[in-house]
């Protein structure tokens, strides 16, 4: 992969879309998922995107990490144009650059906590041990153990440890809480504003909590494929001051 | 559309199998190989023996033959009065040398007489074309078909043949079958050579003339009363024959044509009965993986129809007609696979077995049995997972089923753990986790391994069998026989022929060997002790000098009579004086062909109190000279006959490549089935249960190679598996099969060339990658979007 010219100028957001618009099918049933946004995401901001389902959130957040392409518009990660990448291109993208947590954690189950972690590790260029991974989302004495062996917030937990483990530029939560009750969820968004904040790391949570919205730096109001509105919060709150 | 007509349940029975038609191929194909197989196995057996028999009855093919030098056409009445006679025929019947135009080396064949009257006769032959030769036409003869369609011989053709000592120029004047040559086939050799061996009938008046036979016969032909003792009448003919040089009364068992159609008989027979249960057995397994798995990953399914009220039995139903559809599949593939394998064995059988027709025909009994035989393999592979849907309980079913627990390791995986990256742990746990699945699977595919090892090692096996024959037992390149035996001092004769660098005399002589119960009439061969062309061998195909004394046996002629070295023979000698002797065995050879008994020439001689006389040579030719030496061959009249190694094995290697060599491509290509239908199957079903995992890897940023070595390295692993135990079953298969090949005719050694592992794994493995290839090409297009958003 090429290294981009301007890959460490400060003043380059991480991300910016241009435009995107994504529909399936044709005619008479075509279904639009985003009808034209325009975005541009600061570096190692917190944005939260709320809103409700089919709001095309998804969309957006799988087409800036790599695994979808609009149907129109162009995408800028640091200087690149995500949108003329090739799959893998596509692939080598996320393998260094993005880190992901799933709803559903999506752990290897014939793999432990740490292998889990270290499955990522392996083939990144700048990682970070698996174990330093597990002990900045709170694992450190849980890593020999198999998902499941593990309760729903602690795999979340290693699905963390294993996103920021590679030091991603930027990490995607799809509903990271969404499976899980109120005060393991807190634990979750802990980690996750903990590394955001550590490691400077661009995070970008989908929900459709409003009550996480407060600890985020930016928010993303999105209705029918459009932003609709975007709140910058000046003073985010600490996740465990959160309740739902 | 049609489907808009169908239940809803009906309806997604066929999405469902559309959905997975490339799995449900490769079982119904497999199904079908095995089904095929036995259809056309089975079915060519009962034609192959119907033919036979009724073949036999309608031509009134002989019980008994009676061979003797030379007596009275009046002694017909006594072997007609002896008890179980139910008719006799007498006739004459020689050895030839054929020449026919165009053809550089001398023919050996066959004359016999015809009857006197029309009429029906023992042995009849069926005219195919032409007419029967006109009694005052001494010179007009019928001629066997396969011989006169390998030499373009149609009514009307010369040919010349050396009756008794004089080269006569023959017409013919029809061309016949007859039930004696439905296997035409020269005394001594393995396979029909139809170029090198003839057959003609001659009017009896001329060819009673051509021998010195006038009121004579040399033959008495038998059929025998139902119910009748074999073994008392022939001792009978022998006493009563005896005056007149028998040299033993023979069944059919000994008939040469008739010995090796039920050779081919029993063959079927094995083959029907070994291979197609390997094919039902891979695919019991496959149904019972693939199904397994479509009813977990429906589970959610079921238990929504449960709840909506739809009974166990309808569900259970659902999955019945599933399974009922693919089987159904799987039958007729076989039944088409096995009536065009049937009619194309029929058709090359033809061309050996000459019958004056043969259709395959397999009676109902064959279909229905092997429809029996799929469906209970249906039934047996998927019962645990019909039962699973009967007995699965609505609520359980639409919670999703807890993650797979990978914990219970075991230590020594652990430790291999440490060695190497996660991926390769997650093949070996994956393999640890579910070790009945990947054994199954290793077992199928070392099954199609077995398979193609069984099927082809035959012909390593016979290659080095001839190999042995003719070039270290046999060495000769030419045997002569002559039409009486002569004295020793003939071979000066035979050595200056043109071209013979060498020449070893040999003499035959006609015997019934008896070891208590146990007779056979064989030929003592006797042997010069410097004999370096025919020669012994042991078991380690070194050669071993002939002893002065006592008798040598091939080691299945002393199977057969149940004697080892050592022990005393009683030989009854059937020609000159006929002595009785009692003779010690005094070694055991190993022979592949037939079965003899050797002894030293000058003792043989001398316990028949003869002069040493030879029955002919063998004989070492110079390549560049042997068109002189044939010229010569085919006019010297002392001359009986000639077998020429050299076209023998020609030949041999000829009927190799066209039936065996079929044979191994057909097995090949469903051993190649049966490889694909496992390897593919158990990808998919890999690939199904582990998409979300492998597509949850794709989107943590692993490449395609990286995801597909996950899946595909534990197929490799098992595929690898499975080679030692594939080379371990073949080599179990090629012994079963070298078990029940074991005849007089001929013994195919237990002998599977590194060449046949090789072919075996190098199939097994282009199996796999094809396999690996199909599947891989699905991971390429995982969903990775669907994948964030489902729970398991």
């Amino acid at each position: 992969m090429e290294t981009p010219i301007n890959m460490n100028r400060d003043d380059h957001p991480a991300f910016r879309a241009e435009q995107l618009t994504k529909f399936y099918g044709s005619g008479e049933s075509r279904v639009y998922a985003l009808r034209g946004v325009d975005l541009e995401v600061p570096r190692g901001e917190m944005v939260v995107l709320l809103g409700p389902s089919g709001s095309g959130k998804s969309t957006l957040l799988n087409i800036l990490g790599g695994l979808d392409s609009p149907t129109e518009g162009r995408v800028y990660f640091d200087s690149w144009e995500l949108t003329a990448f090739d799959d893998w291109h596509l692939t080598k993208f996320r393998r260094e650059y993005v880190g992901f947590v799933f709803q559903f954690y999506n752990l290897i189950p014939s793999l432990t906590a740490r292998e889990n972690v270290a499955l990522v590790t392996e083939i990144a260029e700048n990682p970070m041990a698996p174990e330093r991974a597990l002990e900045l989302v709170g694992l450190g004495k849980r890593m020999d153990h198999f998902p499941a062996q593990l309760s729903g917030g602690e795999q979340q937990r290693v699905a963390i440890a294993r996103a920021i483990a590679k030091q991603p530029r930027v990490l995607f939560c799809d509903e990271p809480t969404g499976a899980l009750d109120s005060k393991t969820g807190i634990v979750v968004l802990e980690a996750i504003a903990r590394v955001n904040r550590e490691l400077g790391t661009t995070a970008m949570v989908i929900t459709h909590n409003a009550a996480i919205a407060a600890m985020a730096d930016r928010v993303l109001h999105m209705a029918d494929g459009q932003i609709q509105q975007m709140e910058v919060n000046s003073h985010p709150c600490d996740p465990h001051e959160l309740s739902w | 559309m049609l489907i808009e007509l169908l239940r809803p349940l009906d309806r997604k029975l066929i999405r469902d199998l559309w959905a997975i038609k490339g799995q449900a191929l490769a079982i119904a194909v497999v199904i079908g190989c095995g089904v095929g197989m036995y259809i056309m196995s089975k079915g060519m057996l009962i034609s192959l023996a119907e033919t036979r028999a009724a073949y036999y009855e309608r031509y009134r093919f002989a019980d008994v033959w009676a061979p003797v030098k030379r007596a009275p056409d009046a002694l017909l009445q006594q072997i007609n009065d002896l008890p179980d006679v139910r008719r006799a025929e007498t006739r004459i019947r020689a050895g030839v040398i054929l020449d026919v135009e165009g053809a550089a080396a001398p023919i050996t064949g066959e004359i016999q007489s015809l009857a006197r009257i029309a009429g029906p006769h023992i042995n009849d032959i069926v005219l195919r074309r032409g007419r029967y030769p006109d009694p005052i036409h001494e010179e007009e003869v019928l001629a066997l078909d396969a011989f006169a369609e390998a030499h373009r011989l149609e009514p009307g053709a010369h040919l010349y043949a050396i009756l008794n000592g004089t080269k006569k120029k023959l017409t013919v004047t029809g061309i016949v079958q007859s039930p004696e040559y439905v296997y035409a086939i020269s005394p001594g050799e393995i396979v029909p050579d139809k170029k090198r061996f003839g057959v003609l009938w001659m009017n009896r008046e001329a060819l009673a003339n051509a021998f010195d036979l006038d009121g004579a016969f040399n033959e008495a032909v038998i059929l025998t009363s139902a119910g009748s003792s074999e073994d008392a009448l022939l001792e009978r003919l022998d006493r009563l024959l005896k005056r007149y040089g028998a040299t033993g009364a023979y069944g059919r068992s000994q008939q040469i044509s008739d010995q090796f159609l039920t050779n081919e008989i029993q063959q079927l027979e094995t083959m029907g009965r070994l291979l197609p249960p390997i094919f039902l057995l891979v695919a019991t397994f496959l149904l019972n993986v693939v199904v397994g798995r479509l009813i977990d990953t429906e589970r959610e399914q079921i238990g929504l129809l449960k709840a909506f009220g739809y009974c166990d039995r309808a569900v259970a139903l659902h999955y019945l007609k599933m399974i009922g559809a693919i089987t159904l599949i799987g039958i007729l593939i076989g039944v088409i696979l096995g009536l065009w394998l049937g009619h194309g064995l029929a058709r090359m059988y033809q061309d050996y077995f000459r019958f004056p027709f043969l259709l395959f025909r397999a009676p109902a009994d064959v279909y229905l049995l092997s429809i029996g035989f799929s469906l209970v393999v249906a039934a047996v592979g998927t019962s645990s997972s019909v039962l699973k849907v009967l007995r699965l309980e609505p609520a359980v079913a639409m919670v999703p089923p807890p993650p797979p627990d990978y914990s219970r390791s075991a230590r020594w995986l652990e430790k291999l753990a440490r060695w190497i990256d996660q991926p390769s742990r997650m093949i070996l746990r994956h393999l640890y986790r579910w070790p009945k699945r990947a054994a199954m699977t290793s077992i199928g595919i070392a099954m199609s391994m077995g398979l193609l090892i069984g099927s082809s090692f035959s012909l390593d096996a016979m290659i080095y069998m001839v190999d042995i024959s003719f070039n270290v037992i046999d060495r000769q390149d030419v045997t002569v026989n002559f039409v009486e035996p002569r004295n020793v001092r003939a071979v000066q004769d035979v050595l200056h022929a043109p071209g013979v660098l060498a020449a070893e005399p040999f003499r035959a002589v006609p015997v019934v060997l008896r070891n208590g119960q146990r007779s056979r009439r064989e030929a003592i061969i006797g042997l010069t002790p410097s004999a370096d062309l025919g020669r012994l061998v042991d078991t380690d195909l070194h050669p071993v000098p002939l002893p002065r004394h006592g008798l040598v046996l091939s080691d299945k002629l002393a199977e057969l009579l149940a004697i080892g070295a050592g022990e005393s023979l009683r030989v009854e000698v059937r020609t000159g004086r006929r002595p009785e002797l009692e003779i010690t065995v005094a070694g055991i050879v190993k022979t592949f062909m037939g079965t003899q008994a050797y002894m030293d020439l000058e003792s043989l001689n001398r316990l028949l109190k003869e002069d040493i006389a030879i029955s002919g040579a063998y004989l070492l030719v110079d390549p560049d000279q042997t068109d002189a030496l044939y010229a010569e061959l085919k006019s010297t009249p002392v001359v009986a006959g000639v077998s020429l190694q050299e076209q023998a094995q020609n030949a041999f290697y000829e009927t190799l490549q066209e039936s065996l060599g079929t044979f191994v491509f057909f097995n090949t290509l469903f051993a190649g089935l049966i490889a694909v239908g496992v390897v593919y199957n158990s990808a998919r079903i890999s690939l199904s249960e582990r998409a979300r995992e492998l597509a949850s890897l794709r989107v943590l940023g692993l490449t395609r190679g990286e995801v597909s070595y996950i899946l595909l390295g534990e197929l490799a692993l098992l595929t690898l598996a499975a080679l030692p135990l594939g080379a371990l079953l073949g080599y179990l298969l090629a012994w079963t099969l070298v078990q029940s090949f074991n005849t007089e005719l001929f013994r195919i050694p237990l002998l599977v060339s590194s060449s046949t592992y090789g072919y075996a794994v190098l199939v097994v493995v282009v199996a796999a990658l094809a396999s690996g290839l199909l599947v891989r090409r699905r991971i390429n297009q995982l969903d990775l979007i669907a994948v964030l958003k489902t729970r398991e």
